[in-house]
């Protein structure tokens, strides 16, 4: 997909870090094109370790492409900004604010009354209504990775940056989460990219899959998920999207092996 | 049942080793050392003649004013130092190489500036609380785990207000640790700066029962003193671990 107006655009993006030899560099990127579109729900999988969660940094401003075009809404991204928030695997919650409070955080120059109406809008949203009192460390994981989502839809952000965060939960908990962030994301109309190691909650949430390869990393295929949600996970559509990533990378699991990526 | 062990054998353990001292006293022959009866019979002397708390008081002030004045420089100057790379490599040698002098080498200079008054342990205490209130502090940022910072900057929070939202209170358990710490120190260091820069409080008893006549009872009397009132500066500064807004930061218990 080649589109100018697309809400997230990144051509030809290269990354690379000082690597533990003198003078070496570690190239964990590699000609990376990417388009996400308003409203659109996109996710990256790849390897583990293969620069997915790099490029998401990029595109939220945390690190700087060391080549290439990023664009967001037309302009270069510099640095994070309020209108884009990252949600992390390792929760960015704050333990030391309840509930409420990390949900406000982001509405602190607003209206006393604006930003409780909005916290309580989406405590009730997250399903969190009778914690708003409580801490973090009273909470399971699965609640505080509600708490981080709420205090970014709070905060009125239009794209939600998740980079695996639903990776610290248990599977009951995780499939959970993906209902419910499927369900918000049709209620608030957001743009979300996703990053996850895991094909199946990939093709489970999202429009498009786009898969990388391994480091340096680039978007190998783009695998496009055209079902309806709620997704049935046995419908034939959604069996092949799921092994056509496989496929690409590299693991055929009709052949019981698993095949060398090369 | 538990609680009731927790409770006995704390108890059985003083028992013994007050029967221990009181034997070892009888078994040497000794006149001068006191046996724990004659400790409590020294400290009831010490209350009568009006002594104990106005020792006590004396001591408490001192560590009161000198470590207040090091929370309100420590704390401060360690978020700074842990925040401001250039600060860091201009201050931290300097602190690192003063640090490890003992406040006890300072209290000849300590007389020499400020004379045999309440000033000097002070100023004592103040050195011997402030290093590790700082380098705490400083540590705390240092260590702070960099999601919240990214999570504030994604927010949009920065300068003063970062450091107010973010930054102090993530750092807030670990300074606390440093604060408790540093009390200890000071309490440790109060009793002997009194042994020589002044002629009042818990230091200046002992050196005081001892010089005068040889009054061992006072002394330990004194030591014993020094001891449950340090015990209870611990478990008043703990009470600051309790805080909703730091508890996270001491793991389960």
């Amino acid at each position: 997909m080649d589109n100018a107006n697309s809400l997230i655009h990144v051509r030809d993006c290269w990354k690379s870090f000082p690597g533990k030899k003198a003078g070496g560099q570690v190239h964990v990127l590699e000609r990376v094109n990417l388009d996400v579109n308003a409203g659109e729900f996109v996710c990256v999988v790849g390897p583990s370790g293969c620069g997915k969660s790099t490029l998401l940094n990029i595109i939220g401003g945390f690190f700087k492409e060391s080549r290439g075009e990023v664009k967001v809404a037309g302009a270069p991204v510099n640095g994070p900004d309020p209108r884009r928030i990252f949600v992390f695997q390792e929760n960015g919650v704050f333990p030391w604010l309840t509930v409420e409070e990390n949900i406000g955080f982001g509405l602190m120059s607003r209206p006393a009354e604006e930003r409780k109406e909005r916290v309580t809008h989406y405590i009730n949203m997250v399903g969190l209504t009778g914690f708003e009192k409580s801490y973090p460390r009273e909470l399971s994981g699965g609640m505080r990775q509600r708490v981080e989502i709420a205090r970014a839809l709070a905060a009125n952000a239009e794209v939600l940056y998740m980079d695996e965060p639903f990776g610290a939960l248990d599977f009951l908990t995780r499939i959970k989460m993906r209902t419910d962030l499927i369900r918000i994301w049709q209620a608030e109309k957001k743009t979300i990219v996703f990053v996850t190691h895991d094909i199946e909650e990939a093709v489970q949430l999202a429009d498009r899959v786009l898969v990388m390869s391994r480091r340096p990393a680039t978007v190998a295929e783009e695998v496009v998920v055209n079902l309806p949600r709620p997704r049935d996970l046995d419908s034939p559509g959604y069996l092949a999207a799921r092994d056509r990533i496989f496929a690409i990378m590299g693991m055929d699991v009709h052949g019981g092996g698993v095949g060398d990526p090369k | 049942m538990s609680r009731f062990i927790s409770i006995l054998l704390p108890l059985s353990t003083a028992a013994i080793f007050l029967v221990v001292w009181h034997s070892l006293v009888r078994l040497s022959g000794s006149d001068l050392f006191p046996t724990p009866m004659e400790v409590v019979h020294g400290i009831r002397e010490l209350i009568e003649k009006g002594l104990l708390l106005k020792y006590i008081v004396a001591s408490l002030f001192r560590v009161s004013w000198g470590f207040m004045l090091a929370v309100l420089v420590g704390v401060p100057l360690g978020l700074v130092l842990g925040w401001f790379r250039p600060a860091f490599q201009a201050l931290n040698p300097m602190i690192q190489i003063l640090r490890p002098i003992s406040p006890i080498a300072w209290i000849p200079v300590a007389i020499l500036w400020f004379g045999i008054d309440d000033t000097a342990p002070i100023f004592l205490i103040f050195l011997a609380s402030v290093f590790p209130i700082t380098t705490s502090s400083m540590a705390a940022v240092q260590n702070m785990q960099l999601v919240y910072l990214r999570a504030a900057q994604n927010f949009g929070v920065k300068g003063p207000q970062l450091f107010r939202r973010v930054i102090l209170p993530a750092a807030l358990p670990q300074i606390i640790t440093g604060i408790r710490i540093a009390l200890g120190i000071a309490w440790l260091v109060v009793v002997a700066a009194e042994m020589i820069a002044v002629n009042s409080g818990l230091g200046y008893l002992i050196i005081d029962a001892r010089n005068a006549g040889k009054r061992y009872d006072l002394v330990v009397a004194g030591m014993v003193m020094i001891g449950l009132i340090g015990l209870v500066l611990d478990l008043l500064i703990r009470q600051l671990e309790k805080f909703d807004e730091v508890k996270w930061g001491y793991g389960q218990r």
